[in-house]
This record gives structure tokens, C-alpha cells and sequence, in this order.
């Protein structure tokens, strides 16, 4: 396993957020992370990159519990994508992707030519090279976000971690970053809202609900017409699509 | 590079100036065969007195001022890095505020039964000031607005600590004194204080450089810096710490002096954007020539009087600061 998460918890103050979570996700699979607002996701990418610590449980990358691992270490093999990080400092677009190469970089070795290739390589799949040298304030909410999953391609990880990133895109770009992501070939982990665009990019869901996993595998096996009325509180009618093959979900008023 | 070096040949000609200005006005080529004598120890006849002066009084000045201005410039860019605050600056902490208050009880109270220094009640008191607030800031969170809020209400405590012991214990004269000093007062400098602010200031700025990668990773937050590899709470307390002494170490010596720490990191940023490996020595310069100048407008602005040097820096600074405002929006 790439991932695996053991039976974790954690609790912000005396909330518990995320409650005995248990999942795995195969080398160069993509996970994709349901539920509703508040139901742990982010808390969850946050304590597997180690943002939070667990209570308790374990979190192993590559059978190595993370736990153990120095956090530049740690950073050189997990990048995250926040939800809307932004900054004051006029930073161009390829001031911020060059962050993406702080862990692989020691306090005094000079910028180099393994760099420069990553950060133009990050730029070229997010389609931001010819506009590098823009500054980050002038960009659109979609734009920032394509600037911050390149500057995460530059860390060259091996598990990518991505907190809805498909929020403030236009449907292109929401299509575009998703199918870039499960081309990568990286371990990622996805939060999603969208349970269409889940069905159509992960190789596999779990579902969230109060710090609980109540449902993951394949997404024809997760995504049901019961789950979605429990979890989500909505009625829905389910059908393969004839388009792209995949489950199709259309939400019934009321 | 280039720009370091031209930076560092201008810092000189500053200094040096600095040495030649003054009310006995003391040409470049004597200050030059004076600071000869003492360091090369070659033998140009001088007058005793001009010796002096410019050895004596107006050499370890401008050495403080400049090592001074390039202290506090440093402590501002470190702050403005890490609480992602455009207006962080040493003050903001509380510990100019603190130093005030050690250096009162010291100079009115009579704390510390002569064994301790003016400045070392306001080294003092800065490093109180500074633990209070991260005391305060551990117990409010510790996301940058607290930080800044705690520094705030730090300043306010010492502040009102400062007017209470003036008020109710100081006489005119004493009172006279301390505002001297609150607004800044390069008079008392000699060079024993040159033996410690030119090495915190050269210890402080390579500390920075080292950090200076982490500084730049600070720029989307805590967050984003410990996903790039950053260990975030060490860092913050190493800068943290330095920012504290350096703070420290000037207000001691030189009293507390405004907007240094706020206008320069600003200037310098504009000049040469906003990556630390670059940022770091350009303010450091920047702060040391400022601050040169600042104490040599202070010296000859009125005749047969000496202002205090944070008025200077303020009265040059405030529209300093707004100009890099108003182009800093223009070019958006």
C-alpha cells in the first residue's frame, strides 16, 4: 500500500473530528474522499501529511509510519493542495511553483538544473508557462488554483494530497485538473463535493460522515441511491452513463 | 551582487560622512588619517581633538547607527515574513515597549541597586516584554492576528506602565530624560556599545540567511511552510528569538527608534522583490544607510541642537512609507 490509514482519530478541542478512520490506497491509485461539510476530509489530508498529529492510530506511506519520518523528508515524498492558500507578497507565478522545491533543497546548495526542470515541467502540465512571470494577485480563483497543484507537481512527489481542488474552476478546468491528476500515476487522495466528477476520475471513494468511514470501495459499489439519501440527505437516481461509461448521478427535487 | 557591493561602497561613504558632519565640521581627509592612526597605527600629524571626535564620538556612532538600523530593518522583514502582516515590526511585539518600562525602573525607581545599567534594565525588560506576549499568544492560539493582537496589548500594559512609574515618581528632569530616550538618542554611544551591536547585527543577519529559505515558504501561511518541509514551530522560535535580542540589544543602546523596522523591508522589497536570499541583505544595507542618515540630519537639521534620531527616522519615513504605498498600487 501507498497509503494506509490504521484506525485514526484526532479532536480539535473537544470536537472529535476524525473518529477510528480505516483506508488504503494502492501505489498510482487515486482515492476519492466524500462527504458532507465538516465530515473530517481536510482534517484527514492534513493529519496523513502531517500537518495535525493523530490521537491515535497509525499512518504508514509506503509501509513507514509517517510518525518516524522527518518532515522535510516527509515533504520531498507527500505534497498538498490547500483549499484557497493565498498570500500579500507579490509573488509571480513561478516564485510560487519554485516553493515546491524548498524540501529538495539544502540550506546552502544553490539552485539547480533538476530544479529548473521540475518547475518548468509543473508549469507545462497545469498549461502556465507562458505565464511564469505574471504576478499571483492578478490571477483568477482557477488560475491560483492550477499555480498551487504545480507548484505541488514540483515537490515531484509519490502521494499527492488535494483538498477540493476543483473549487472556483469553470467545468473545463475542473475536468482538465482532474484528469491530470489520475494520469500523474501518483498515489493521490482527493476531497471532492462533486459526486459525478468523483465517479468519473477515482478509482475508488470513501465516504465521510462525522469522522467515520460509512462506505468505500469501488465507486459503482459506494455510490448508491441509499448511501446518498443517508449521508448527503438527498434523493438521487443512479445510471451508467452512455458517454463515458461511468455511474451518473441526477438529484431528484425534494 | 553588483548591487550589494555598490550598496556596501555607499554604506562607507555614508559612514564616513557621517564622521566628517557635525557641529566642528572635520574634513574627510583628517577623519580618514584618524581612523589610520587607531587602526593601521600610522603616525599623521592631528590635532588632538579632532582626533577624538572622530574616533571617540563620531566613529563608534555612525558604527551603532548603522548596525542599528540594520538590526531592527532585519527584525522587520523577519516579522513581516513570518506573521504574513505588512505592518509587523519589532515594536509590534511589545518589546520596545518592555525595554521602556526596564529602563524607567532602572533610571527612576532605582531598581537593581546601581548594579544594574540603564541598558540593562531595558534588555531587561524587552526580554520580559517578549515572553509575556508569547506567553499571551501560546495561550490565544498562536495564528499571526493573535500574535500581533498580544503584541499589541503587550505594548499597552508597558506603556501604561512606563506613564504610571513616569508620572507618579519622576521629576521634570528625570521626565525629560526618559522622553529623550523613549524617542530614540544616539548621544551616549561610545564603543563599548559598538562591541555589541555590530556582532548581534552580523550574528543576527546570518541567522536570518540561513532561515531565508523557510521565510520564503512562510508565504502561504504555517500551513503551506510545514507541507514544503519547514519545521515550522522550530523556526518560529529561533526567528522569534533573534528578533527578541536583536530588538533587545538596539533598544538598550539606542532607546526606541520607529519605523526602521516597518519602512525599510518595504523599500527593499520594491527594489529587489520578494525572495529572502536577496531581500535579507538588501534591507540590512538599507537599514544601515538609512539610519546613518537619519542620525546626520539628526545632528545638523537645527542648529546647536540634537534631535532625537526616532523623530528623524519617523518625520522621514511616514511619507517614505506612503509613496511605496501609492506606487506599490499603481504598478498592481
Amino acid at each position: 500500500m501507498s497509503i494506509a490509514v490504521e484506525n485514526v482519530a484526532y479532536t480539535a478541542g473537544k470536537t472529535i473530528v476524525v473518529d477510528g478512520i480505516t483506508l488504503a490506497v494502492e501505489q498510482g491509485k487515486v482515492l476519492g474522499l466524500l462527504g458532507p461539510n465538516g465530515s473530517g476530509k481536510s482534517s484527514l489530508l492534513r493529519l496523513i501529511c502531517r500537518l495535525r498529529k493523530v490521537d491515535s492510530g497509525i499512518i504508514r506511506l509506503a509501509e513507514q509510519d509517517i510518525a518516524a519520518v522527518p518532515r522535510a523528508s516527509l515533504a520531498r515524498r507527500v505534497a498538498f493542495v490547500e483549499q484557497q492558500a493565498t498570500t500579500d507578497t507579490q509573488l509571480t507565478v513561478r516564485d510560487v511553483v519554485e516553493l515546491g522545491r524548498t524540501p529538495h533543497r539544502g540550506v546552502l546548495s544553490p539552485w539547480g538544473m533538476d530544479d529548473d526542470i521540475a518547475v518548468n515541467d509543473a508549469l507545462a502540465r497545469v498549461d502556465m508557462a507562458h505565464r511564469a512571470d505574471q504576478f499571483w494577485h492578478t490571477l483568477s480563483g482557477g488560475e491560483r488554483q492550477r499555480v498551487h497543484i504545480a507548484r505541488a507537481l514540483a515537490q515531484t512527489p509519490s502521494e499527492l494530497l488535494l483538498d477540493e481542488p476543483t473549487n472556483h474552476l469553470d467545468i473545463q478546468h475542473q475536468l482538465e485538473i482532474l484528469s491530470l491528476v489520475t494520469r500523474l500515476g501518483v498515489t493521490s487522495i482527493i476531497a471532492l463535493h462533486d459526486l459525478n466528477l468523483a465517479a468519473m476520475f477515482c478509482d475508488s471513494l470513501a465516504v465521510l460522515q462525522n469522522g467515520k468511514v460509512v462506505a468505500a470501495g469501488a465507486p459503482q459499489d459506494v455510490l448508491t441511491e441509499d448511501l446518498i439519501a443517508r449521508v448527503f440527505g438527498v434523493r438521487a437516481h443512479i445510471e451508467r452513463s452512455a458517454v463515458h461509461g461511468r455511474y451518473n448521478i441526477q438529484y431528484a427535487m425534494g | 551582487m553588483a548591487l550589494t557591493i555598490a550598496a556596501v561602497i555607499l554604506l562607507a561613504i555614508m559612514i564616513s560622512f557621517a564622521v566628517a558632519i557635525g557641529e566642528i565640521a572635520i574634513p574627510v581627509s583628517t577623519t580618514a588619517k584618524a581612523v589610520s592612526n587607531r587602526i593601521f597605527g600610522t603616525s599623521f600629524e592631528l590635532n588632538r581633538i579632532h582626533q577624538g571626535i572622530v574616533w571617540d564620538y563620531r566613529l563608534s556612532r555612525a558604527l551603532v547607527a548603522a548596525s542599528a538600523g540594520a538590526s531592527l530593518a532585519l527584525c522587520g522583514v523577519v516579522l513581516q515574513a513570518m506573521l504574513r502582516n505588512p505592518l509587523a515590526e519589532p515594536y509590534v511585539l511589545g518589546i520596545s515597549a518592555g525595554a521602556s518600562t526596564g529602563a524607567v525602573c532602572v533610571m527612576i525607581l532605582g531598581l537593581g541597586y546601581g548594579a544594574l545599567t540603564l541598558s540593562g534594565g531595558a534588555f531587561i525588560g524587552a526580554i520580559v516584554a517578549f515572553l509575556l506576549v508569547g506567553v499571551l499568544a501560546a495561550g490565544a492560539g498562536r495564528s499571526s492576528e493573535r500574535i500581533i493582537l498580544c503584541g499589541v496589548a503587550g505594548s499597552q500594559l508597558f506603556n501604561a506602565l512606563t506613564s504610571y512609574i513616569v508620572t507618579t515618581s519622576a521629576n521634570a528632569e528625570q521626565a525629560r530624560g526618559v522622553l529623550f530616550w523613549l524617542l530614540g538618542s544616539m548621544s551616549g554611544v561610545r564603543w563599548p556599545d559598538v562591541y555589541l551591536s555590530v556582532p548581534v547585527a552580523i550574528a543576527g543577519y546570518l541567522a536570518c540567511l540561513f532561515h531565508a529559505r523557510a521565510l520564503d515558504a512562510f508565504a502561504f501561511g504555517t500551513d503551506a511552510a510545514a507541507a514544503l518541509g519547514i519545521a515550522v514551530r522550530r523556526v518560529q522560535v529561533v526567528l522569534f528569538g533573534i528578533t527578541a535580542l536583536m530588538t533587545a540589544a538596539v533598544v538598550s543602546m539606542v532607546g526606541s527608534i520607529g519605523f526602521v523596522g516597518l519602512v525599510i523591508p518595504h523599500a527593499a522589497r520594491f527594489i529587489v522583490g520578494p525572495s529572502h536570499h536577496r531581500l535579507l541583505p538588501a534591507t540590512a544595507l538599507g537599514g544601515a544607510m538609512f539610519m546613518v542618515f537619519a542620525d546626520i540630519v539628526s545632528r545638523i537639521i537645527i542648529p546647536q541642537q540634537i534631535l532625537p534620531i526616532g523623530v528623524v527616522t519617523a518625520l522621514f519615513g511616514a511619507p517614505a512609507f506612503a509613496i511605496i504605498l501609492f506606487r506599490a498600487r499603481r504598478s498592481v
